[in-house]
């Protein structure tokens, strides 16, 4: 993969307070990049320091090979989309999105074609005259985005660019930007710490946690084959339970759990057999059923509760040794509590997760 | 109900006792009389004639304009500056720097006076325009910093951070996009500052010479000699310049909020 933006060992102090540490990232052109973590990882300050707001305590980014630590904003050439949306307030939506291309001594003509282009892309061409004040949320959005892409520039940054608005909007608006990414070719960092949103916009999602990446990979990997603890509670919902792993065969490793049941499950490197380790099973994976099927994995349980939630069924389920929690198809049959059942899935289905 | 009568009460009461002074000295403005009391035998323009043809006044109030000109322009441009270092972030004694700009509103005219006169004389700047307007400027300057801080407070970091990623090198930002964010609060500040000047007595006396009479000071020393019914038509000429100037400043502000509002998100 051809590395366009390179963070080489990055970290960042503020005062005594490590906020990024050592960190390495490589985003090749034309990807979209999503940094998913709770609040606080330090997102928005790796993006801060890719647009030259921040400085780096220590370590080197690259451009197309080329250190930028000491580029300043003005001369990298990247969009940014803020929270805030940060347009400005004394000038008119047409201003606004003229602004970075008069910064760039384009001609008038130009200037104006190129405007009126981007306001088509992002449908405001009727709103060009209006200052932000007199837009809506969704629209002062597009209008953000809009300037930010008008001047073609090498990078697109973007800020929990969505968080403002309502869910409907936001869900268009992802679409919308991720449709701009693929016919553009744009290399897009985005932040957030809305799950959803990354896997449905993202190329590849990095997961943060304390100002390090515990994982990066597809949308497909974060979420079914999570390296750690954190990344699997972070992304999704998920069943946890410990186990000890008994033997490893190629990609499958035997997991006793505490009451004795064998699991067999899908592993990565870096887990030996003797270990203690967690066994993450997505409760959208699990079947119940009340005799005991033919699949690799059964659990024996009792169903506690089951709440019907719209497009599913879920189901809480104990046994001596841990609880947990089932997510049926809406098709399913209901199960009253107390309901002696199997829970079934396959070794493909459930991870191991060292500790 | 009844509380929204008492309390309407109490601001008509307020602004009565604010105006009170006022209404006492402006009808004087138009006696016939030769000296400042009442009753009123009849009433006369002849001492807003004696205010532009008499040397004196007429001297007074194109003394007044020119200083008052001098000093707003130079605390605007002075105050703004100010308030703009003070915004930097890394300025790590901004509190008690802030403190110290604000100081000019707080020490007794009197004090400044003296020390103004004593440094000017050093500089050879006693008895001279440019003294007279330094001297207006160290007290006009807080009222444009405090003006213009609180504009400057207003205005959204990330802006001027999205001006930068758009291509804007820090002069560019300042001149597209802070001042223009921040023109409500300079204009105000230039307002404030001259009318300070208008109005400063104690500070003209230390350091003007008889070429520098300003309209206050000329008010103050004629009230000494004579005190004559132009004291009064000097008055009512000031408050119709602050309301005039009032009236601008308050228009050409809401017109400018209403450009500069940061947009709802
Ligand atoms: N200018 C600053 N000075 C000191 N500490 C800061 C500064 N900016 C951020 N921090 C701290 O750095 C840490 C990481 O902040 P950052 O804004 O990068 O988090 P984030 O991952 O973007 O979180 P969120 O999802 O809430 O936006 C936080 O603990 C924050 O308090
Ligand atoms: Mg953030």
């Amino acid at each position: 993969m051809a590395e366009f933006i390179k963070f080489d060992r990055i970290t960042k102090f503020y005062g005594p307070l490590c906020v990024v540490e050592n960190l390495d990232l490589s985003i090749a052109k034309g990807e979209f990049v999503s940094l998913l973590g709770p609040s606080g990882s330090g997102k928005t300050t790796l993006l801060m320091m890719l647009a030259g707001f921040e400085q780096a305590t220590s370590g080197k980014i690259l451009l197309d090979g080329a250190a930028i630590n000491d580029v300043p904003t003005h001369k990298r050439d990247m969009g940014v989309v803020f929270q805030s949306y940060a347009l400005f307030p004394h000038m008119t939506v047409g201003e606004n999105i003229a602004f970075p291309l008069q910064m760039r001594g384009i001609d008038k003509a130009e200037t104006a074609a190129r405007v009126k282009q981007a306001l088509d892309m992002v449908q405001l061409s009727t709103l060009a005259d209006r200052r932000p004040s007199q837009l809506s949320g969704g629209q002062q959005q597009r209008v953000a985005l809009a300037r930010a892409l008008v001047f073609e520039p090498r990078v697109v940054l973007m800020d929990e660019p969505l968080g403002a608005l309502d869910k409907q909007l936001r869900e268009q608006m992802q679409l919308d930007i991720r449709e701009l990414h693929r016919r553009l070719g744009l290399t897009i960092v985005f932040v957030t710490h809305d799950q959803s949103e990354a896997l449905t916009m993202s190329d590849r999602v990095a997961v943060f946690n304390k100002g390090k990446i515990e994982q990066i990979g597809t949308p497909r990997q974060v979420y079914d084959e999570p390296a750690t603890r954190f990344v699997a509670e972070f992304i999704g919902e998920t069943n946890l339970v410990e186990g000890v792993v008994e033997a490893i065969e190629g990609r499958e490793a035997t997991v006793r759990l505490p009451n004795g049941a064998q699991i067999v499950s899908a592993v990565s490197d870096g887990v030996a057999a003797g270990q203690g380790v967690y066994l993450s099973i997505r409760p959208e994976r699990i079947d119940l059923a009340e005799a005991r099927g033919a699949a690799r994995n059964v659990l024996e349980t009792e169903v506690t509760d089951s709440v019907y939630q719209g497009d599913h069924l879920r189901v809480q389920l104990q046994n001596e040794a841990y609880p947990l929690i089932a997510k049926l198809g809406r098709r399913s049959r209901e199960f009253a509590p107390g309901t002696k059942v199997f829970a079934a899935f396959s070794a493909g289905d459930c991870r191991v997760i060292a500790p | 109900m009844p509380m929204k009568i008492a309390k309407l009460t109490f601001a008509l009461l307020t602004i009565l006792f604010l105006v009170a002074p006022l209404i006492a000295i402006l009808p004087l403005a138009f006696t016939s009389s030769v000296i400042l009391t009442y009753p009123i035998p009849s009433w006369s323009l002849r001492w807003f004639e004696e205010l532009f043809f008499a040397d004196a006044w007429r001297r007074a109030i194109i003394n007044s304009l020119i200083i008052g000109t001098g000093t707003t322009l130079l605390a605007t441009v002075l105050g703004t500056a100010a308030s703009l270092g003070l915004r930097n972030r890394l300025f790590f004694f901004r509190g008690s720097m802030r403190t110290l700009f604000l100081l000019p509103m707080v020490v007794p005219a009197v004090v400044l006076g003296v020390g103004m006169q004593v440094l000017l004389a050093r500089f050879g700047l006693i008895n001279s325009y440019a003294g007279v307007i330094i001297a207006h400027t160290v007290v006009a300057i807080p009222f444009v910093v405090v003006s213009v801080t609180g504009a400057l407070a207003g205005i959204d970091e990330r802006v001027e951070l999205a001006a930068q990623s758009l291509g804007a090198a820090p002069v560019t930002v300042f001149r597209r996009v802070t001042l223009p964010l921040a023109m409500p609060g300079v204009l105000s500040g230039a307002v404030l500052a001259f009318a300070t000047s208008l109005d400063e007595v104690v500070l003209t006396l230390f350091v003007a010479g008889p070429n520098q009479r300003t309209l206050a000071r000329q008010m103050f020393s004629s009230i000494r000699e004579n005190i004559s019914p132009a004291i009064a038509a000097a008055a009512f000429l000031f408050i119709a310049a602050t309301i005039l100037i009032g009236l601008v400043v308050v228009l050409s502000r809401s017109m400018l909020e209403r450009r500069t509002r940061p947009a709802a998100s």
